[in-house]
């Protein structure tokens, strides 16, 4: 049997160029398969982690997903404000470590537009509790001033220093500019694959100020007030969209919840971030299956190309099989050849296959987090690509066995004296 | 005791209503060198597919080397066939991708038998055969798919020699060869099969070549099919 194998690997070594042909096709399917498993998997986890170290997120009372939409995506409106009391109950609950404000509503250039606390950027956290990183700049300081994602910097051009002005209400077609109140870069952030990226972010107190002079969503004619006047006002909020809350204790978690859920002041929600995230990606799931169904397909059709490139083969190799049949190789022997060659040639396809995709995504990586804020993970291969690799191999197995099959009718009906 | 004795051969291929070879009786001694010959379709080529164990007839007995090959089940046949049986093809006869030295080793590989009986060590015998059949040392490590056809067909017969078979079984290997090559090729397969005592079937539709043999059988001599019979 040894010398079968041996033979089977000179053989096949013999016709290297069109079996490396299809090696490649099957190098190349695997590759498309582990690749499209590996974004699946790196982006839920990546979408699943837009934000970690919050244990909670409070906003109006609404649907969970919808205000896991607007608070941590920036997409969609709130249907209702919190009170700044309210907010300051909670944030004053003993339970509480930390909490920060939310006040969502303006845009700029198609990009939310976050009024915040600087301790966002201290608190935030996203993937496995990373905090935000500036790549120019620092938090802002005083009112007219503006952090910016990444993604806002690289598609604007923006650098620090840059003047930039906000439009009231959210998308491309604002309802009014908030032209007579400019603001400054100071600090952009580094790439994090999450909302953050498209975000420009401002003091809380610099949205109030935007808004002195409007009533009801529209300018008050007649009422300027211009941005050096400003600071004499009252700019604490009224109200504020959503409060990210860290706990000091992770275990107060649902008694937290309960506390916010029932609060007596106005309706609140609070939700657990991962649990809405999670609920969230389910509804958006069908999409990466049906891309893993396609890739899938790909290799079926790799796995196509080697049985026909082995069934093509072999007619001309029937000579060659007769010739192993008179030195004493019997048809299982001949079987075993023809399977061994494909198993072979599936197994070095899909290993090949493992190590494109390990090397493509540790290169494309940077690329990929820039360019679609998916962050893939440098790993060893997930359970599901191995079970995948696996497969692959199995599907192989399978498509080998019917030219070893053909190789064992053809030499019982050959004998020694093949009929061509 | 015979190197060969077929009683009430009997051989159908599958599919086929009418029998291909039907023969009463057939022997060959030890050592012996026959000719046989029959015209293309005569069933020459199944004949030497259930001497070596290929096929299985449906009815009658063949025994080789005082083997009855019926008792053997077919892995069993197998390792018969590779330990006793030397073969020779028309052409073709070499894996292409294999070196001429490597093809002649080839029955060792698959036989133990044949491995211990080629002395004093497999290369050193399939080197002494190769230079016996006069093929130059420098041909030894080329692919057989680069050597000439008589080249070939001389690493074959070396290949069917080693590890000293007591059967050889050579199937027309003569008709890809000139008629002046052909008469040097016999020549040197009868010497060395007698060197090694071994029996030999020589099958050929040209009946030229039969004076070198001791002796000379048609196939419809013994097979009670006639060729027009068989499509």
């Amino acid at each position: 049997m040894n010398a079968v194998l041996r033979l089977a690997a000179l053989s096949a070594w013999s016709r290297r160029l069109t079996l490396g042909l299809t090696l490649v096709a099957i190098v190349l399917a695997t590759t498309l398969l582990l690749a499209v498993e590996r974004i699946r998997v790196d982006a839920r986890q990546s979408f699943s982690q837009s934000v970690s170290g919050v244990d909670l997120v409070v906003g109006a009372r609404t649907g969970a997903v919808q205000l896991m939409l607007y608070a941590v995506f920036h997409s969609g409106a709130a249907s209702n404000n919190i009170g700044w009391n309210s907010y300051q109950a909670i944030a004053g609950h003993p339970a509480v470590d930390w909490a920060v404000p939310l006040s969502l509503g303006d845009s700029h250039r198609g990009f939310a537009v976050l009024g915040t606390r600087a301790d966002y950027f201290r608190h935030f956290r996203f993937g496995e509790h990373e905090a935000l990183r500036f790549t120019a700049g620092e938090p802002f300081a005083s009112v007219f001033e503006a952090v910016v994602g990444s993604e806002v910097a690289a598609r604007l051009g923006y650098a620090v220093g840059q003047e930039i002005t906000l439009s009231h209400g959210i998308g491309e077609t604002g309802m009014g500019e908030h032209g007579d109140k400019p603001f400054r870069v100071v600090g952009i952030l580094a790439a994090t694959g999450t909302p953050v990226d498209r975000t420009v972010h401002v003091g809380l107190e610099a949205i109030t100020a935007l808004h002195l002079d409007w009533v009801g969503g529209m300018p008050m004619p007649g009422l300027n007030i211009p941005p050096q006047l400003v600071a004499k006002f009252d700019l604490q909020p009224k109200e504020i969209t959503a409060a990210l809350i860290g706990l000091k204790q992770r275990s107060d978690v649902f008694r937290m919840q309960r506390f916010i859920n029932e609060f007596r002041g106005e309706p609140l929600l609070a939700v657990l971030p991962g649990v809405a995230l999670d609920e969230l990606w389910q509804a958006i799931g069908t999409v990466e299956r049906t891309l893993l169904a396609i890739s899938a397909l790909v290799v079926v059709v790799g796995l196509a190309g080697l049985t026909a490139t082995l069934l093509a083969g072999l007619n001309e190799r029937r000579r060659e099989l007769a010739i192993l049949r008179a030195l004493g190789a019997g048809p299982r022997d001949l079987f075993l050849m023809l399977t061994a060659e494909g198993l072979l040639v599936t197994t070095l396809g899909a290993l090949l296959g493992l190590a494109l995709t390990s090397l493509g995504s540790s290169l494309a990586a940077p690329w990929l987090l820039e360019r679609f804020g998916v962050v893939l993970g440098a790993r060893l291969p997930g359970a599901g690509e191995l079970e995948l690799l696996g497969l692959v191999i199995a599907t192989g197995l399978i498509a080998s066995l019917i030219p070893g099959w053909r190789a064992w009718r053809m030499s019982l009906a050959d004998g020694l004296t093949p009929r061509i | 005791m015979s190197a060969l004795r077929i009683t009430d051969l009997l051989f159908r291929w599958p599919r086929q209503s009418a029998p291909c070879l039907d023969i009463p009786r057939f022997e060959l001694a030890r050592g012996e060198r026959v000719f046989l010959h029959g015209p293309s379709g005569s069933g020459k080529s199944t004949l030497l597919g259930l001497l070596g164990g290929v096929a299985v007839p449906q009815a009658g007995r063949i025994e080789l080397l005082g083997q009855d090959l019926a008792q053997l089940r077919s892995h069993a046949r197998d390792r018969f066939r590779a330990d006793h049986i030397g073969f020779l093809f028309q052409q073709f006869n070499l894996l292409p991708w294999l070196s001429a030295l490597d093809n002649v080793l080839l029955p060792c590989t698959f036989s133990a038998r044949r491995k211990q009986r080629a002395e004093p060590d497999p290369r050193t015998a399939a080197k002494r055969l190769l230079t016996q059949l006069d093929l130059v040392a420098e041909l030894w490590p080329q692919p057989a798919a680069e050597l000439s056809v008589g080249q070939q067909q001389r690493v074959a017969a070396a290949r069917a020699l080693i590890g000293q078979p007591e059967f050889l079984i050579a199937d027309e290997p003569t008709s890809a060869l000139d008629t002046e090559r052909q008469q040097i090729f016999i020549d040197l397969l009868l010497r060395e099969t007698a060197a090694v005592g071994a029996t030999l079937i020589f099958v050929s539709h040209d009946r030229r070549l039969a004076a070198h043999f001791d002796r000379t059988v048609a196939l419809d001599e013994i097979n009670r099919v006639k060729p027009g019979a068989v499509s």
